[in-house]
């Protein structure tokens, strides 16, 4: 493709790949996702191709690898057009039938369809499944209309239009206005409202300004941003763009965690794609703006989500954040203006320049809008990459898109916003997804990490997992923050050994407060929210380990006893050839018994017995 | 310590301190760990105080400062994954192998790293071995993964020590019939 020097050249070159598309009628969707490739679906798009070949039928039918379709437990998937026929767990054994019977023959392969697990019905089509019916797909849809690697794809469905209409038609205060009246907020999880943002960085004076795209998702158990940096990474680049226009940045840094080699490769591949059709480099489209950007690989530190650290690992230092006394969109990157925003909120940007911010702003609640995407996973039984209108109900997440629990458990609560948020009760559940709602029960959204709960999660363990993760995550800098994580996990550990005492919970929210007051930054000023609301939703459980020394879901090993039920032990011996530490012992056919010396109480057996026979108590 | 994969990654960033973490990356991706060796050359060449070279590849997750096992087990433990049983993986890879997480056997064979989160949540369990990612995982077929190993490795040596004395001449390497 030629350099696109004017607008017109864009629009040019767009319609022509549509029209390109449009003359191949059938395309066959296959999701080459992360969570998909880790259930081999490269396997099956490479079967799939090679059948096209010997069939004869590449010119007939398109194959688009594609980035995450969200419903990563299905995986393989693919999505067969026109008809919307949606297949799951595909091997590469099925690429025969999927060209020769659907694709040639129109016929659908009913093992191939996707079982409702409440209904238990076969379903034909991805826009009836249950998990997509009651999303809001604004941002996700796009992953499924193009190649992450194809700049061609991306343009050909109207990419860099948004950019072209910013910097052709409107003035960047324009810009700034229209953001800051679609009402968009911080993605990342702080909330903090975007147009604002962009007014005091395009406010402040500078020689050289810099955007950075935030997508050093150290939320564990989240991955939306991957997702979308993954699957549309000209997106993303197209939202930094406008932003770099509106607030008058000429450089931009995409700052990827490298846990994600995927993403670090699509996005520079897009940015070698975009330099090359001169989208980005000198005088874009004709018009005076100039911009570029570099993808940069993050080093794995959770604090490092912090703005100030983020800058300060950019700049090839140690990720440890500064005070923000004077804010970083007027002295942030090497001391110049930077505004920094998170993949989600910059991937928002393009379609609110298309279609208005009205349009935008016609969803969700009065101070959060547009949509966003969750990362629902846990113990239910549709996990995946989910997006809804702000406002939606908890319990229609975790329900209606997520099907509810497995197993026949009860679900427990549900933990949002990560590390920083806090843990929801059942009750709680008609809570909307809302920046401040959550806010004021104790937790937030955080980046839209969303983990499911039953009744064998311990919530006292939660809260230790949480405070362990961020007591290893502490940059060390502040005292606050070092000390008193490594306090209150004490106390918690205390709690879940059977040390604890009643005393300590008064004292632990004490201690929480002050971590709270008096860290310097996110990391210490949200650590405590995760003990906190278990504390404040779940305080029989703490009382339990306190006062009966027991933990009623029989999680925490020193308070529990493993053992066998000889009732129900047939004496098949898998749990003699599981235990790791020799600790299991029986005749063959005869029930077995369980040494407590030796049992590490890891609860292997208890997976492994298929019975049922294995016992805490 | 090969240092021609370093003078590549060194090449044209001269001086350029903010590059310390890009060329950590690389030499970590490289090499498979940090070696000190390293750190002294990209000081001398970034200009960064050795001291500093240090504290960063200290500081941040993803640099390790000694080689890791020819096999790395990698136990995800993200929230999702840790609701799933993480945990259960992380005591049947520790089990097994006698290791504790960035630990690596006697052998050389294993190392197991235990890290934050893989970015798979929906398909918890997760764990991954040289990278390449295993999903829904239990403790059963975590088992039967390293055991898979170490079961291949046991036949490769095998085959090379047979191969070895089939070989006409003996056991001089130079002898081979090609």
């Amino acid at each position: 493709m030629p350099k696109l020097a004017t607008k017109e050249d864009l629009e040019v070159i767009g319609k022509q790949l549509l029209l390109d598309r449009k003359k191949i009628n059938k395309t066959i969707i296959v999701c080459g996702g992360t969570g998909c490739k880790a259930s081999h679906s490269q396997d099956v798009i490479e079967a799939i191709n090679q059948e096209l070949t010997t069939q004869e039928m590449d010119s007939s039918v398109h194959l688009r690898m594609t980035g995450c379709h969200g419903f990563c437990e299905q995986g393989p998937i693919a999505v067969i057009e026109p008809g919307n026929i949606f297949y799951c767990h595909i091997t590469p054994e099925d690429a025969h039938d999927i060209v020769t019977r659907t694709l040639q023959n129109g016929e659908v392969i009913e093992r191939l369809l996707y079982t409702d697990p409440v209904s238990g019905r076969k379903i034909r089509t991805e826009s009836e499944i249950p998990f997509y019916l009651a999303q809001d797909r604004q941002l996700l849809s796009h992953n499924r209309e193009v190649n992450p690697c194809s700049i061609e794809d991306y343009i050909a469905v109207g990419g860099y239009t948004a950019l072209a209409k910013a910097i052709n038609s409107l003035s960047p205060e324009e810009i700034i206005h229209e953001i800051k009246v679609s009402g968009l907020r911080g993605r990342g999880g702080g909330g903090f409202p975007t147009g604002r943002k962009w007014a005091e960085c395009s406010e402040a004076s500078s020689d050289e300004k810099y955007v950075i795209c935030n997508a050093d998702e150290g939320d564990p158990g989240a991955y939306m941003d991957r997702c979308v940096l993954e699957g549309n990474p000209h997106l993303v680049i197209e939202g930094m763009m406008i932003g770099a226009y509106a607030v008058g940045a000429t450089k931009g840094y995409i700052y990827v965690r490298n846990e994600y080699p995927l993403a670090v490769k699509h996005a520079r591949f897009a940015v070698q794609q975009a330099r090359k059709l001169g989208l980005l480099g000198e005088n874009i489209l004709g018009s005076s703006f100039s911009f570029d950007v570099d993808v940069a690989r993050g080093g794995g530190a959770f604090v490092c989500g912090e703005s100030t650290a983020l800058m300060a690992s950019l700049e090839g230092k140690v990720g440890e954040p500064r005070p923000k006394d004077v804010h970083t969109v007027v002295d942030g990157l090497w001391h110049k203006p930077t505004t920094l925003n998170n993949v989600e909120t910059w991937a928002n940007v393009p379609s609110i320049i298309l279609n208005g911010a009205n349009w935008f702003a016609s969803k969700g609640t009065k101070g959060s809008k547009g949509t966003k995407i969750l990362s629902l996973t846990g113990r239910i039984k549709n996990t995946g990459l989910v997006e809804v209108a702000m406002g939606t109900p908890i319990r229609d997440v975790v329900f209606n898109i997520g099907g509810g629990a497995t197993d026949g458990k009860a679900i427990k609560a549900v933990q949002t916003g990560g590390p920083s948020g806090g843990c929801l009760p059942v009750d709680k559940f008609d809570l909307p997804v809302d920046f401040d709602v959550l806010y004021e029960a104790g937790s937030m959204i955080g980046s839209g990490g969303m983990v499911v709960m039953d009744e064998s999660s311990c919530m006292v363990d939660v809260a230790k997992y949480f405070l362990t993760f961020l007591q290893d995550e502490s940059c060390g800098m502040c005292v606050p923050c070092r000390l008193g994580i490594d306090r209150m996990l004490e106390i918690i550990t205390d709690i879940t050994e059977g040390r604890g005492t009643l005393e300590q919970l008064d004292l632990i929210e004490e201690l929480a407060d002050t971590v709270t007051q008096t860290s310097l930054c996110g990391l210490g000023k949200t650590a405590a929210n995760p003990v906190l609301s278990t504390l404040r939703y779940f305080r029989e459980e703490y009382e339990a380990h306190i006062n009966n020394k027991e933990c009623p879901a029989g999680v925490c090993k020193a308070l529990i006893e493993y053992s066998i039920d000889p009732e129900k032990c047939t004496g098949c011996g898998r749990c003699t050839l599981a235990c790791i530490h020799g600790a299991i012992s029986g005749e063959k056919k005869e029930p077995h018994v369980i040494n407590p010396e030796l049992c590490q109480k890891c609860g292997i057996c208890r997976s492994e017995c298929k019975h049922e026979a294995i016992q805490v108590r | 310590m090969n240092l021609s994969k370093l003078e590549s990654i060194l090449k044209g960033r001269n001086s350029q301190p903010h590059q310390l973490i890009e060329v950590l990356q690389d030499v970590q991706e490289s090499y498979g760990y940090i070696p000190e060796e390293a750190m002294r050359e990209i000081s001398k060449t970034l200009g960064v105080p050795l001291i500093e070279v240090y504290r960063v590849a200290s500081f941040y997750k993803a640099f390790k400062l000694k080689p890791t096992g020819k096999y790395v087990i990698t136990i995800c433990n993200g929230t999702a994954c840790h609701v799933r049983g993480a945990q259960l993986l992380l005591d049947q890879a520790m089990g097994q192998l006698g290791i504790k997480p960035g630990d690596v056997t006697d052998d050389g064979m294993f190392s197991i790293e235990h890290v934050n989160c893989l970015g798979a949540c929906a398909l918890g369990p997760i764990a991954s071995g040289n990278g390449s990612f295993l999903h829904h995982m239990t403790p059963a077929k975590l088992r039967k993964f390293i055991e898979t190993i170490r079961h291949e490795e046991t036949e490769e040596v095998n085959n090379a020590k047979a191969s070895h004395e089939r070989r006409p001449g003996g056991h001089r390497e130079t002898a081979s019939p090609r």
